[in-house]
């Protein structure tokens, strides 16, 4: 039946898909990683965003000539080797199948070279650049230089950050049912709705929560860190972009979970010391009534007209379990 | 069945599948008001401010949850207190906000909200005085707050002392403070507004029941052009 000998006409299908397949593999991986990996989400903001938007593209690099093979060889299967046409090569398996020890090496290198690969690629990742492999949760692996001194520095109420300083900055996130507020330690201590950030700056994130489990999640800062009551999560990013991005709870937190949303800013180094020292200024009133600063406050048990939970305290109102007043041991 | 039955056949289901597909979409995209909203658009002449009044009340003593801490609002229509907490607003219209406080305080768990966040002049009134922050700690405390959180809008109330009202909607005999303040509505869109003091007694950190249910401490505005 077939006009061509079996093995003549599937080594010439085979020239011609391993050399349409790099063709186009090349040619569209080239056009991906210069004019759509840039754009990317989730950016350029941040060294965390920058180092995340690198392994999207490093897979799709790596997974777009997986695909073009994939399609390529249907699309010879479908129409080539359709067994309707008069001239089909014998079907898979057939005997001029057996024997092809050169395929299954290939099959079995290539395939152990690119997993084996990704999961290098992966695991360096996930602990380069203090990432949530090892920069990141209560007792990080791995700091960036100079965060311990400046973390040591805000909890001791010495800490100080100014415009070109390449000091560490630390913000604390503090969740709440339904709203993120931050807390300044290096200005006072200062609380505010507003997440403001300088640029070209090592940031430290210390999330917590007043109440039930949130995450707070700054998608164009690639930073998400779980916010738990008693616990100080921490996350690091370097600011390196001007712009806005947007914070949202990621953890299910109760009616009004889909509203508790904000957005933040990267701003320059001496617009961030402008808004920072004026809103200390501002809020001094407030700060006064604010705790003593923390990393982590004893959930307060208090709501209106006295304590309830979990203590079953009856009082009035507890002094010992108001938001910061006691510190965990 | 042929195949040009077959083929009808599924066809058919396929028309049904992307009927009901589009019927869903359709259902999310269109913009609509809740039934039950109370109707503050048309109250006043155009570029007028408007003129919201809700009380707070330590329990509503009446329907499901007479025991639950409540907000009510004034009827622009009728004036007569309504159990409702969705409101529909006209956009980038001043606001005039009168709080009735009947219900009692304590300290806030977060004393960040005993601040006056987001309203014009970033103040409030109590009881005619102006002020912009409110020490939880001191005297009687704060009994709710009235928060956009979208908008970065929160104001303490501050809680009463005596007994208080127990029994919704509650009159001027009864211990109450009263708070003013005015904020600028943004444009159309829906925008929650919560208390942020844990007053849901008996719930988990004082956030379920009426804390976590429409109607009580919290509701939609609904701000449309």
């Amino acid at each position: 039946m077939s006009l061509e000998s079996p093995k003549n006409y599937g080594e010439n299908d085979f020239r011609h898909i391993v050399t349409i397949w790099i063709v186009l593999s090349v040619v569209l991986d080239v056009l991906y990683w210069f004019l759509v990996g840039p754009h990317v989400p989730p950016g350029r903001m941040t060294s965390t965003a920058k180092d995340n938007q690198l392994d999207f593209n490093v897979l799709f690099v790596i997974a777009l000539p997986v695909l073009i093979g994939v399609w390529e060889w249907l699309a010879f299967a479908g129409l080539r080797w359709n067994s309707k046409r008069k001239d089909a090569p014998e079907s898979v398996g057939g005997p001029s199948a057996a024997g092809k020890r050169s395929a299954e090496w290939s099959w079995i290198v290539i395939t152990s070279v690119v997993v084996l690969f990704l999961a290098g690629f992966g695991t360096v990742e996930l602990y380069a650049g203090n990432g949530s492999g090892g920069g990141e949760g209560p007792n990080p692996i791995q700091q960036p230089a100079g965060a311990v001194r400046a973390e040591t520095a805000a909890i001791q109420g010495t800490g100080s950050w100014s415009p070109n300083s390449n000091e560490v900055l630390p913000v604390q996130v503090i969740a709440q049912q339904w709203k993120f507020t931050y807390r300044y330690p290096t200005f006072g201590g200062f609380e505010s709705p507003f997440l403001i950030l300088p640029n070209d700056t090592q940031i430290a994130f210390n999330v917590t929560s007043l109440d039930v489990i949130h995450s707070f999640w700054a998608y164009q800062l690639e930073v998400k860190a779980d916010a738990n009551p008693l616990e100080n999560n921490v996350a690091f990013t370097k600011t390196e972009q001007l712009g806005s991005f947007e914070v949202r709870c990621s953890e299910l937190c109760g009616i009004w979970h889909g509203a508790m949303f904000n957005s933040g800013k990267v701003v320059s180094q001496s617009a961030f010391m402008n808004w920072a020292t004026s809103t200390e200024t501002k809020n001094a009133q407030n700060t006064k009534d604010l705790p003593p600063f923390a990393w982590t406050y004893v959930p307060d048990a208090n709501g209106a007209a006295g304590g309830y939970y979990p203590d079953g305290n009856v009082t009035p109102y507890s002094t010992v379990e108001i938001y910061g007043s006691k510190q965990p041991s | 069945m042929s195949k040009g039955g077959r083929l009808t056949t599924v066809f058919g289901l396929f028309l049904v599948v992307v009927g009901l597909v589009v019927w869903a979409v359709a259902g999310l995209l269109t913009p609509g008001v809740p039934g039950g909203v109370v109707n503050f658009t048309n109250t006043q002449g155009a570029g007028q401010p408007v003129h919201l009044t809700v009380q707070t009340v330590g329990s509503i003593g009446f329907g499901a949850h007479p025991t639950w801490v409540s907000y009510l609002v004034k009827d622009p229509k009728t004036g007569k207190w309504i159990h409702d907490t969705s409101w529909e607003l006209p956009a980038h219209t001043v606001i005039d906000m009168t709080v009735y406080q009947y219900d009692s305080g304590s300290p806030l768990r977060n004393q960040e909200w005993g601040q006056v966040l987001g309203t014009i002049g970033n103040s409030a009134t109590l009881n005619g005085k102006s002020f912009t922050t409110y020490d939880s700690y001191t005297g009687t405390g704060i009994g709710h707050t009235f928060a956009i959180p979208t908008l970065n809008i929160s104001v303490p109330l501050v809680g009463v002392s005596g007994n208080p009202c127990a029994v919704a909607p509650c009159h001027f005999n009864s211990p109450h403070n009263i708070e003013t303040f005015s904020f600028k509505t943004p444009g159309a869109g829906s925008y929650n507004w919560q208390c942020f003091v844990p007053c849901a007694l008996g719930y988990l950190f004082g956030n379920g029941g009426a804390m976590s249910t429409q109607n009580y401490m919290g509701g939609e505005l609904e701000v449309v052009n």
